[in-house]
């Protein structure tokens, strides 16, 4: 099993494992739907992400039809229209059901640039007025566009973040581990006092650091920076324990009596070994990242207008009046739920897989 | 043993020092500060808000205002000063810290006795209606933003007619002196915030516990224990609980970190009086003082809670001794 020939028959071994996982195989399939969504938002979005629509606000979810006059139909919804009540004030929608519009696909809308193309066509919406499946919140803008687009920061900020997390805490703890020692005890010590302070705090304070004079693009590397910069620690930790584990396996010694450099050894040699181990580790602390983001942004302090994520998007629903009146504001929750229990069984089964190889 | 305390309690203060000096560190990173806006504001000169730092000594290089504060703290129990309320932090904080404390004491208790029956029963029973639910709600506990589900529970309030979100007490409550009404009105506001702080502790704990126990179930003495003919239920709680309890403990020092985050953010949506709200406004306010000692403070209970689950774990499994 251990010997370098087997490489191509173990993976394919693991691949086969893997696909017996049923709940595995599920969220991954999620993962890959929810990321190909992300990258194709602006044409499956029906609206532009700040595209406002000042007659209505805060319009309740449009409902699909299919039924019309008792008799199977092209999918229709009723254009909505905002009446004041006279006497309280309260702002109510009417369905105005005599005029159905039926909803059109790839039809034309405002343009936007997609894989280095200027395109205008969207998947669907509707001629001659508008359609809000998930309604709109303060200003008039579609909340199902906003979340569709708002995924791009949020599924690419778990990404990003692990991947510099996973850059400082392999050469990091990959040092760590291999040369022990003096060193070893200091990193030790630097990271058991950053995980000494709690996450959060410490997260709210680096980001207040983010001038709010920058451009959206830049606040949002900000936070991922922010991110990566406390979550570092307990990869490198790991990272430090498995690197202890093998440095005095053979081929260690054997790439040490050849002559390499040491970080030569420890990033072409020990950690293709570990890789296993590695993307397990990965997929397991990426929902802390989209965790992160969403809460930073929920409170105000995260990625800022007119960029979008889903705990920016959770923001408007903060207030009691706003839970209270337009409970479809939660809506971008069910995807932070789904993206980060999909990323936790993904993590579960690779790790069941990984577990198998080792053993 | 009270040596090890002793130990313990001495090595907290270099690294509450080198935390301090992190946090002061980062602080300072913010761009501006709270006597800033006072500089682009008409009603004060400049010469005002120097003066104003020159008496908080902010005119003086970074290290030796790091300094005295630390000398404040050590000699006089002086946190600085709060530019936003206009009074010495020591003043305001305690109160706040006392509810923090309490609500992450309640929170531990509460996930404690959900989870570990909830444990025990799916991992006596892993098959069935029962275990699958909990299996679920436990997936679902760990992938829900705490913030989130302290949004729902107040739609769902409120949905249903109900008042009582936001705060602990009802208006008419909080500055009635201490009686039961009150105690009964704090507990129904009390529930939101404690539901949506321990889900995820809950979820966690729970798949904990029946690993742990699923592990011991299976051990040599276990089964010496039945060939003995030690009655069923015994054995469960006598012999495999109570060894399955023990890592757990060991693990609870772990969770602690989550649990102070998730009770700050928790705090902040319904805004309950602990340490979480005022640290978020002192930050939007570059309260700069307010700000490092809550950061402080809340890496001290970090590692006050860790120190008690070391003790609770010696007081529990008579096989570890600290040196």
């Amino acid at each position: 099993m251990r010997q370098g020939a087997a490489v191509p028959r173990r993976s394919s071994l693991a691949w086969r494992r893997f696909r017996r996982s049923v709940p595995g195989v599920i969220s991954a399939a999620v993962l890959l739907l929810l990321y190909a969504v992300a990258l194709l938002a602006p044409f499956l979005a029906p609206y532009s992400l700040v595209e406002q629509h000042p007659a209505l606000t805060y319009q309740p979810p449009q409902r699909i039809h299919i039924i019309r006059e008792g008799r199977l139909a092209r999918p229709y919804v009723y254009p909505m229209a905002k009446t004041r009540d006279p006497v309280t004030f309260v702002s109510r929608f009417t369905a105005d059901t005599s005029r159905p519009l039926p909803i059109r696909f790839f039809v034309r809308g405002d343009s936007y640039a997609l894989l280095g193309l200027r395109l205008d066509r969207h998947l669907f919406g509707v001629d001659g007025g508008t359609v809000f499946l998930l309604g709109t919140d303060a200003v008039g803008r579609c909340v199902l566009s906003r979340l569709l687009v708002g995924s791009r920061v949020s599924l690419t900020v778990g990404i990003v973040g692990v991947a510099i997390s996973f850059a400082i805490g392999i050469v990091l703890g990959g040092l760590s581990g291999y040369y022990a020692g003096v060193l070893d005890t200091l990193l030790q010590r630097v990271i058991e006092i950053l995980l000494s302070i709690p996450r959060l705090p410490i997260l709210l304070a680096l980001a207040t650091v983010i001038p709010a004079s920058w451009p959206s693009t830049r606040v949002y590397l900000g936070i991922v920076a922010v991110l990566s910069l406390i979550g570092w620690a307990g990869l490198a930790r790991v990272i430090r324990g498995q690197v202890m584990a093998v440095r005095h396996l053979e081929y260690v010694t054997a790439a040490r009596a050849i002559g390499l450099r040491d970080m030569r050894i420890i990033l072409r040699h020990i950690m293709p070994n570990l890789s296993s181990y590695l993307i397990v580790t990965a997929t397991l602390a990426l929902p802390g990242y989209i965790l992160g983001e969403s809460a930073l942004s929920f409170l105000g302090l995260g990625v800022k207008e007119p960029m979008a994520s889903w705990g920016l998007l959770l923001r408007d629903a903060q207030s009691f009046n706003a839970l209270h009146l337009y409970p479809w504001l939660l809506a971008p929750g069910a995807l932070i739920v789904i993206s980060v229990m999909a990323f936790n069984f993904l993590g579960d089964s690779l790790r069941d897989v990984a577990d198998i190889q080792s053993s | 043993m009270l040596r090890f305390v002793i130990r313990r309690v001495l090595l907290m203060v270099p690294a509450l020092l080198v935390v301090s000096a992190i946090v002061f560190a980062v602080i300072q990173l913010q761009p501006g500060g709270f006597l800033t806006q006072y500089l682009e504001d008409p009603r004060f000169s400049p010469q005002t808000v120097e003066t104003i730092k020159r008496q908080f000594g902010l005119d003086r290089p970074l290290h030796v205002q790091y300094l005295r504060w630390i000398q404040g703290i050590v000699t006089r129990g002086d946190f600085g000063y709060s530019f936003l309320n206009g009074r010495p932090v020591a003043g305001l904080i305690w109160e706040r810290v006392g509810w923090t404390v309490f609500l992450a004491l309640v929170t531990i208790a509460c996930t404690w006795v959900i989870a570990i029956p909830l444990g025990i029963y799916t991992a006596v029973r892993p098959r069935g209606a029962a275990a699958t639910a909990v299996n679920l709600v436990s997936y679902l506990g760990q992938a829900m933003p705490d913030f989130l589900l302290a949004l729902l529970l107040i739609a769902f309030v409120l949905s249903r007619g109900g008042a009582n979100v936001g705060g602990l007490f009802s208006p008419q409550y909080i500055d009635a002196p201490w009686g039961w009404a009150r105690v009964r009105d704090m507990l129904a506001h009390l529930w939101i915030p404690i539901a949506a702080i321990s889900l995820e502790g809950v979820a966690a704990l729970m798949r904990q516990m029946r690993a742990q126990l699923l592990d011991v179930l299976g051990a040599d003495y276990i089964r010496t224990a039945h060939a003995k003919g030690v009655a069923e239920q015994r054995v469960l709680w006598k012999h495999a609980v109570r060894n399955a309890v023990n890592p757990l403990i060991s693990l609870a020092g772990l969770s602690l970190p989550g649990l102070i985050s998730s009770t700050i953010l928790v705090s902040i949506v319904l805004n309950l009086p602990t340490i979480g709200p005022f640290l978020y406004d002192s930050l939007l306010n570059k309260d700069q003082y307010v700000v490092t000692t809550l950061l402080l403070i809340s890496s001290l209970l970090l590692m006050v809670g860790n120190l008690l689950a070391d003790l609770a774990l010696l007081w529990v499994d008579p096989r570890i001794r600290y040196q």
